[in-house]
């Protein structure tokens, strides 16, 4: 472990004088058990949570202050455009107006959509290094997270100023028709008159939402409302009652909606289940964490009485939910009746905030968002456990395992909101990255293909908006969609990013992630990938295994060699044929424990082969 | 997903104009968008189109820029403020509270749950403050001399002093300034010298009643401002009051289950 105190004096400037108090709270934060230590001045210690290490030297360090001119640290990727928030969008007097913070992403064939507290917004993105804003939509209401299905748009409003007419002035009485808390559903069919067709009241309203397919059923979506607000007064939207479960068994808390859209139809859309998805054996509908700590050193977590995001993933009949005191596994094989199947908790997890799988399925990373996103929470002194990714694997009765943490691995200052948030897969190969959201500390890829030791292969990073005020700002979510990243920045607009080589990655690597192409994604509605056999998939997998030494290097020659002629067209199908026979034996006898090496990609470089050979 | 030559699947086919941006490498030949379709009732300059849907099955309007600019939306009222202003002593006073189980805490429960307390409530305290300042707005209320509690609407609970607990309301003149709290929950001065002195498992057991009953009164604090008309509209003061009403409730079932743990008080000093 580094000495803290001493990287600490490496922090420049402002940085430095501001983390003094800041480092001095932090150290009682870091170890509870020992209160004494702040008057001690040791350094912060916990002995059962870690603190932070990070290279001293890191570029991230010490970056210049500004809005729209801050001090910039980049690694392994090149920044292509950076498209600042439309007029009446933001306020120019300050980045920290609530009202107009940029929020999720969603994408449709060449067309971004960004959601904002105040509405969202349509990019042209035909050339991502040069996004077109084309249209903007007026609607405010918060969070804003949007989704999309053709030429339906699903945004989420939870604020008391939303208003079924999409007005801006609010809603002055505390008990009103005209507010709209739940989801809106628009469509953009016709351009020139995009038009809100349907709005789906809820008790909480709706933080974020969920689009979840049924394979089985093209004539209907679903949508999951994830309501985490104060439940309104019924006077308002009858039903309604925020009271605890003893008191009342029609409670709004502990459960999620379900809304079944008609896309014949989607103005009849409607809340069809309202499962209650944290009961126990008993019917106790309040089954699982009941909130608080975890015994001594731990982490305080939030109770279950709600889920913040749920992703979908269709292709395994699975949603990964992260319900603020739980992270859960659905099975949403019947959309419209969830059911879970597995839960687990966690002693260093203050409130569970999202969850992805790796393309597989059989990894799932949760996210914590300590602090609730506007606070510091990636300060040197705070755990490296908290305010973390936790990486779990998950077995074939799902049940999950705790494989590691990964925290952005370089502190941020005291006026700096960070912490885990949203993020997706970006389509490597024989690898499973994240690209990820982490507030103010910036994007950070992380490589979890070993979840017990994932690392950080790339990143950039702003520097704070303020030395003086704690803004909630920086990157709200970061997706990869179509060969490139996106990342929505809550005050600064759009970035857009691409991957360049690295010791951390080829470029054949890269090319065959850029080579999957989507019509469509939410990252709440996981696509599972397959990819093409192509040159850069074969080549991308002897590259891994060359990068770990797993390959004798007189077969990753002769195996170069045919990629290469493939790739100029050279290769003929018994060349290929031959190279994948070559691999398969490999394979085999690696398994069979004759030979060092890497059974499942060769494998998948031999099928790959096959692949080329009969295309 | 399967490979999927890129082809122009847009949603909308209207972009007569660039946004300016600060584009750092964007060098690529940008892409001619499709040309402006003739519009019905267009009234906006050329560029981007703004459009406000109506209610489900209301018509749609369009904005020009300047239009939308000129439209200032919700702000915050005068019960936001008041709300965040009363909120940074109320914080503060909690963080007095917590100083003093440094010192005299008996048990860890009673000392983590502090701790988490100290983290949040300090930060909460950074962003009130932030938010106060950013909109000219004093940072100090002045509640029991000033004219924000005699103008307040909810006077009762904002701008007059209130009598602690156990203290039956009387004649105005019968309060004994020792058992007057600011706001609601918080501890009295008698209160106050009463945890200070607290000893042994004691002080855990004030320590918590008397958390309790300050978290309470905050709790009480968010939901008048929701029943305030206008209040908690603005974006920022939605989610703080929203956080502290799920925080603090939260810490307050969690401190009555420490509580109902704690050894019998035996009054040892």
């Amino acid at each position: 472990m580094k000495d803290s105190r001493q990287t600490l004096s490496r922090l420049g400037g402002a940085a430095a004088t501001a983390m003094t108090l800041g480092a001095l709270l932090s150290s009682v934060a870091a170890n509870p058990a020992d209160v004494g230590a702040q008057e001690s001045g040791a350094a912060p210690v916990r002995p059962d949570a870690p603190v932070l290490t990070w290279d001293p030297n890191d570029p991230r360090i010490g970056l210049a202050t500004g809005w729209t001119d801050a001090g910039e640290a980049i690694s392994n990727l090149e920044l292509l455009a950076a498209i600042p928030r439309p007029d009446g969008f933001f306020n120019p007097e300050t980045p920290g107006d609530g009202r107009f913070s940029n929020t999720d992403l969603a994408f449709r064939g060449n067309t971004l959509i960004q959601g904002n507290y105040n509405g969202f917004q349509l990019y042209d993105i035909s050339n991502p290094a040069d996004p077109r804003l084309e249209l903007s939509i007026v609607c405010p209401g918060g969070q804003g997270d949007v989704s999309v299905h053709g030429d339906l748009v699903v945004m989420s409003a939870q604020e008391t100023r939303g208003r079924l007419d999409c007005g801006i002035e609010g809603v002055a009485d505390s008990i009103s028709a005209e507010r709209m808390r739940g989801v809106r559903i628009f469509d953009l069919g016709d351009v020139n008159n995009p038009r809100q067709v349907a709005a789906v009241q809820s008790c909480r309203g709706s933080h974020t939402h969920t689009l979840v397919t049924d394979p089985n059923d093209a004539e209907n979506i679903y949508v999951y409302i994830q309501g985490t607000s104060s439940v309104r007064p019924g006077d308002e939207l009858p039903g309604c009652s925020g009271a605890e479960p003893e008191e009342d068994e029609n409670t709004a808390l502990f459960r999620i909606e379900v809304v079944k859209v008609p896309l014949a139809d989607p103005s009849a859309s409607e809340i069809v289940n309202m499962p209650r998805i944290f009961a126990d054996a008993e019917g106790n509908i309040a089954g699982l964490w009941a909130g608080g700590d975890h015994g001594p050193g731990t982490q305080t977590t939030r109770r279950t009485d709600r889920c913040h995001d749920i992703t979908a993933y269709p292709g395994i009949g699975l949603a990964g939910g992260a319900c603020s005191g739980n992270g859960i596994l659905l099975d949403i094989t019947d959309p419209a009746n969830p059911v879970r199947v597995a839960g687990v908790a966690d002693p260093n997890f203050s409130y569970w905030h999202s969850a992805t799988f790796n393309n597989d399925g059989d990894v799932v990373v949760f996210t914590d968002e300590w602090g609730g996103g506007s606070a510091p929470r990636c300060r040197s002194s705070d755990p490296a456990t908290w305010g973390a990714n936790a990486i779990f694997r998950r077995s074939e009765d799902n049940s999950l395992e705790l494989a590691g943490y990964y925290k952005l691995p370089v502190p941020q200052t005291d006026t700096e909101n960070c912490v885990a948030h949203n993020g997706s897969i970006i389509p490597v190969p024989g690898r499973d990255l994240f690209v990820q959201a982490w507030y103010q500390g910036g994007v950070s890829i992380m490589d979890f293909t070993d979840p017990e030791n994932a690392f950080e292969i790339a990143y950039f990073d702003r520097g704070p908006l303020s030395d003086t005020e704690i803004y909630t700002g920086g990157y709200w979510s970061t997706y990869w969609y179509n060969g490139r990243i996106y990342g929505a920045e809550i005050s600064r607009g759009i970035d857009v990013f691409r991957l360049t080589p690295s010791e951390h990655l080829t470029e054949a690597e890269i090319a065959a992630a850029e080579q999957v192409w989507m019509d469509e994604f939410n990252a709440q509605l996981q696509p599972k990938v397959t990819w093409e056999p192509t040159a850069d998939v074969a080549q991308a997998y002897l590259d891994q295994m060359i990068r770990h030494k797993r390959i004798l290097n007189s077969r990753a020659d002769e195996l170069g060699r045919v990629i290469q002629q493939a790739r100029r067209g050279s290769a003929s199908a018994s060349a290929l044929n031959g190279a994948a026979a070559a691999a398969e034996r490999d394979a085999a006898a690696i398994r069979a424990g004759e030979l060092g090496g890497d059974a499942d990609r060769m494998e998948k470089l031999a099928a790959t082969l096959r692949g080329m050979a009969g295309m | 997903m399967k490979l999927i030559r890129p082809r122009s699947l847009l949603i909308v086919a209207v972009a007569t104009a660039t946004v300016s941006g600060c584009s750092s490498a964007g060098n690529a030949e940008p892409t001619q968008a499709p040309g402006p379709p003739e519009a019905a009732q267009s009234t906006a300059e050329p560029g981007p189109r703004i459009f406000q849907p109506g209610a489900p099955g209301q018509a749609t309007k369009e904005f020009s820029t300047d239009e939308l600019n000129a439209v200032e939306g919700v702000t915050y009222v005068e019960a936001d403020v008041r709300f965040m202003q009363m909120m940074i002593p109320h914080h503060a006073q909690a963080l007095e509270m917590t100083d003093l189980v440094r010192m005299h805490a008996t048990t860890d429960a009673v000392r983590q749950m502090a701790l988490r307390m100290e983290i949040s409530q300090r930060d909460e305290i950074a962003l009130m403050q932030s938010w106060l300042r950013e909109r000219g707005e004093s940072v100090e209320w002045d509640g029991m001399d000033g004219e924000h509690g005699a103008r307040g609407t909810d006077a009762a609970h904002a701008g007059h002093p209130m009598a602690g607990e156990g203290m039956a309301m009387g004649d105005d003149a019968q309060v004994d300034s020792m058992d007057v709290a600011l706001m609601p929950g918080m501890l009295t001065p008698r209160q106050m010298e009463e945890l200070e002195n607290a000893r042994g498992v004691e002080f855990d057991r004030l320590f918590l009643l008397y958390m309790i009953q300050h978290h309470q009164g905050a709790v009480d604090m968010v939901a008048d401002l929701f029943m305030t008309s206008g209040a908690a509209q603005e974006s920022t003061v939605f989610k703080f009051a929203e956080d502290v009403d799920a925080d603090q409730t939260m810490e307050i079932a969690r401190m009555q289950r420490v509580l109902e743990g704690l050894p019998e008080s035996s009054n040892a000093r």
